[in-house]
């Protein structure tokens, strides 16, 4: 049989394929626990989550969050560091503690017939942490020297000064790491008052992917869970994010200089949307357009039509409060105004002269549904979709309903997302890059642009 | 445990392995082409990564970009070049399982008429700029660029980096494009993976029908390389822009699957992965002279490299972080792991080959193993054989490695201070060269 090579084959009809279905029940321990079943491999994936994020961090304490995260397995229970590490490693375990601006996540992949030894270390880990004082002066030095690293890197330096202008007086104007100035300032004592306060059993989530049926898994849960303490009678802290209002950027662009850097590391962006925004989906495929996809304007642009860059990419950021839409790529150091320029055209272009076609407005909506089953294989990637639904508290049928949503987007919502949120009047753009080599292309742009050390840049 | 495969030749030379996982309604495709940047030659490095750039613009029958039809198929697409090989895949819904075969074949068979040199000057600038990115640009970039140059002589195909020199890639031309094409992507030279929602005998028609008519291409004449010629220790230094000075120490060590590869493996997880290894309690958790060690053993068809690397905490310490390195491992070339370290490390090695096999697709995915088995041992069934590597390992055999390879000081040791700070460096460094 030979190949019409004509025309490209056609793509048959959707397959159906089942959601991963959750069941819930609060432990004695006061844990919110989640279960899944997922067959396939004998692995066991667990998450908890805890309304811990660094934008919980307390004024002037920026970092502490993250600290605190990063002691937990530093010892825990009966356990010094060491000793808790060879326990994990005899079940196979990984650890994975990921502290976020909204919440801190500590992940677990083990081995099927391991799950319940690896959950009591977990249950350890998460709410009997040692934050003994000599291993907290340890951390803290190993996470400020982090952040003298993070100097040295371009796109590290990009994101942080981008945050910092955007997000000024605001929890999430900071990284998770935080600052030289509030590691030096934190103690051990804020460390422990931190964990005591959100690292509550009836503040967690823990959800549990693995082929255990769900009363078994929960049983599981319960056994591993039963020697913590008894929930506290104080309400769990607020999971929201309060903060002043912020003020619309300015157009402006921000130059933090690199000597003689062969690259700029741009950032141009604006304060987005939250998680549990009405238009989500429509964002999503607005976004699809614009700079989400390899076939994305922004980047069919700057790499495949211009060649200025290996990559270039727009995302949002859907947190708890409204987090930030940035558009980023690093460009060759004569190109920098040139692609400033034409990331402006582009995010002007899609709510203005140059809306989405029929085409492009497809590609988006498939790309971002047909794909979707892709995204549910592994335990630990159904997990992390748990995890969402329990953080954001979204509604159960979230997934169910993603793919006919997103469909149902079209062209004229595309053009009122772009307009709403794509526009360069309200953008702040950062550049970390040659700033003698940049400068006079810059000013051909006709925008007000400053130069600033990364310090100033960071407002401290 | 096994991942369990079919595996057929086509008339043409093609290999086509199919492995049956139907948990989700998606396939893996994924093509290896047995050539990688050891396949250049000097002068013209950095080929074998430029052309996989250019695998993504258009074929004869579809001179429009490879990514907008299979994205708006709902697929996940990526491609990787590295010393030995190149690899392209596909994740995609059932139901485009045939548009990414028909797409993965016409640039098999159709790509020269539709490679022009506009689409090679610009795919020129995305790599100079993806150097940029990754070398230039990044903290500590050059580390890996310098080892190679300390490690192998002039000449041989595991000097230069896969992205290749920037004179080199400027100099390169569409006609060489065209002649690399020709000898090393055709159906004789690559080998073809199915996983996941398609049963072997689809999954053969399929590929007969799509690869079928592609005709085989010239044998590849693979040059042997000779074994790197002893030659004294030494030490290098870099400067760059960082704060921090770090120190590598590298070795010559077996090649990929040879005897003692598992073991090195094993002992760069002893000596300095994860917090329980030797080198994270003694220099980061004690002596909190070092922000980070870490081990690799980097095995590849004509050799292997045993990297140990460790970022210090201060300006002073890389001679003594060095030395904790070199009585550690001289410790183990002594006296081999404990029992009980080396059965946890084995414990994890397990453990590991188990949750790679989670996934179809992808880089290290279930359809990336079997081609790289089906390369690299000529069978896809490769698996067990090689967890069986590590479950045989013992205490004799991994001091055995160890003092067969690391008996003489670091062949390299490279280190990497900030500007003007070369008197940071391990003394007797001399100037490394990465251009």
């Amino acid at each position: 049989m030979s190949v019409d090579r004509s025309r490209l084959p056609p793509v048959g009809p959707d397959r159906l394929f089942h959601l991963p279905r959750h069941v819930k029940q609060r432990l004695p321990s006061g844990i919110d626990a989640w279960s899944v079943q997922h067959h396939g491999v004998p692995v066991f994936a667990a998450m908890l989550l805890l309304p811990a994020g660094s934008s919980h961090d307390p004024a002037g304490l920026a970092g502490l969050a993250a600290t605190t995260a990063d002691l937990l397995d530093e010892g825990a229970g009966e356990r010094d560091a060491l000793a808790l590490h060879d326990a994990l490693a005899r079940l196979g375990a990984h650890l994975a503690i990921m502290c976020t601006p909204d919440a801190t996540v500590v992940g677990l992949l083990t081995l099927s017939r391991h799950a319940e030894a690896a959950l009591r270390l977990l249950g350890d880990v998460c709410f009997r942490p040692r934050l003994a004082a000599d291993d907290f002066q340890r951390v803290r030095a190993l996470r400020r020297n982090r952040l003298v690293q993070m100097r040295d890197a371009a796109s590290a330096t990009a994101d942080r000064v981008l945050l910092a202008r955007l997000f000024a007086g605001h929890p999430y104007a900071h990284l998770p790491i935080g600052t030289e100035a509030s590691l030096d300032r934190l103690r051990v004592e804020d460390v422990a008052a931190f964990h005591a306060h959100a690292y509550r059993p009836e503040a967690a989530t823990l959800v549990m992917v693995g082929d255990r049926p769900h009363a078994a898994a929960i049983a599981m849960a319960e056994r591993a869970t039963e020697a913590l303490p008894a929930p506290s009678r104080v309400p769990p802290a607020p999971r929201t994010v309060a903060g002043p209002v912020l003020a619309r950027p300015h157009h402006a662009i921000i130059v933090v200089d690199r000597a003689s850097a062969q690259q700029s590391e741009l950032r141009v962006g604006r304060i987005g949307v939250a998680r549990d925004t009405p238009d989500y989906h429509r964002l999503l495929v607005a976004n699809a357009v614009l700079g989400g996809q390899f076939t994305s304007r922004i980047n069919m642009n700057l790499r495949e039509r211009r060649g200025y860059t290996y990559g270039a990419r727009s995302y949002f950021e859907f947190r708890a409060a409204p987090g930030p839409f940035v558009v980023q790529a690093a460009v060759q150091t004569d190109a920098s105004g040139a692609a400033l320029h034409e990331v402006f055209a582009e995010l002007e272009g899609l709510g203005g002269r140059h809306p989405v076609t029929p085409e492009e407005l497809e590609l988006a909506r498939q790309g971002l549904t047909r794909g979707y089953a892709r995204g549910f294989e592994t335990a630990e990637q159904i997990a992390r979709a748990m995890v969402q639904l329990a953080q954001h508290r979204l509604p159960d049928d979230t997934f169910d309903v993603f793919i006919e949503r997103v469909r149902a987007v079209d062209g004229a919502q595309v053009t009122e997302a772009a307009r709403q949120h794509f526009v360069p009047a309200e953008m702040l753009s950062v550049l970390v890059g040659d700033q003698q080599r940049v400068g006079p292309a810059l000013d051909a742009l006709k925008l007000p642009w400053r130069a600033m050390t990364l310090d100033e840049a960071l407002g401290s | 445990m096994a991942v369990d495969f079919a595996k057929r030749t086509l008339e043409n030379g093609l290999d086509v392995i199919v492995h049956e996982d139907h948990a989700l309604p998606i396939v893996a495709v994924n093509i290896w082409y047995h050539v990688g940047s050891k396949d250049e030659r000097p002068g013209r490095t950095g080929f074998a990564h430029l052309f996989e750039h250019l695998m993504f613009e258009g074929s004869a029958h579809h001179d429009r970009g490879y990514f907008p039809p299979l994205q708006e198929a709902g697929a996940s697409i990526n491609g990787s070049t590295n010393a030995d090989r190149t690899n392209y895949w596909e994740v995609v819904p059932t139901q485009a399982l045939d548009l990414a075969l028909w797409m993965e074949s016409d640039r098999m068979g159709w790509l020269l008429p539709a490679l022009t040199q506009e689409k090679f000057d610009n795919q020129r600038e995305v790599v100079l700029n993806e150097r940029r990115q990754n070398y230039e640009n990044r903290p500590y970039g050059f580390a890996q660029v310098a080892l190679a140059r300390a490690l192998y002589p002039e000449g041989h195909p595991y000097r230069w980096p896969t992205i290749g020199e920037v004179d080199d890639l400027r100099a390169a031309t569409v006609a060489e494009a065209h002649e690399f094409f020709r000898r090393y992507y055709h159906p004789g030279n690559a080998s073809l993976a199915l996983a996941g929602d398609v049963t072997a005998d689809e999954g053969f028609a399929l590929a007969e029908r799509y690869f079928g008519g592609i005709p085989r291409g010239p044998h590849v004449q693979r040059p042997a390389i000779a074994p790197v010629p002893a030659a004294a220790p030494a030490r290098w230094v870099l400067e760059d822009r960082i704060e921090y000075p770090r120190v590598h120490l590298a070795w010559h060590s077996p090649r990929l699957f040879a005897e003692g590869d598992a073991e090195f493996d094993l002992l760069g997880d002893i000596l300095a992965n994860g917090k329980t290894s030797r080198l994270y309690r003694t220099l980061v958790h004690e002596r909190r002279i070092a922000l980070d060690v870490v081990a690799s053993q980097s095995s590849r068809e004509a050799g292997g490299v045993f990297q140990v690397v460790s970022t210090a905490a201060g300006p002073e310490s890389l001679t003594a972080i060095h030395d904790a390195m070199c009585d550690e491992i001289s410790r183990l070339s002594d006296d081999g792991p404990g029992e009980d370290e080396l059965a946890r490390v084995m414990v994890q090695a397990e453990a590991n080959f188990v949750y790679r096999i989670q996934t179809i697709g992808g880089f290290s995915g279930k359809s990336d193993q079997l081609n790289a088995y089906n390369v690299f041992l000529g069978s896809p069934g490769g698996f067990d054989r090689d967890l069986d590597r590590y479950r045989r390992a013992t205490r004799e055999s991994v001091r055995e490695a160890a003092r067969r390879f690391l008996s003489l000081p670091a062949r390299a040791a490279l280190s990497i201070v900030a500007q003007g700070r070369a008197d940071l460096a391990l003394p007797g460094s001399l100037p490394a060269s990465v251009q």
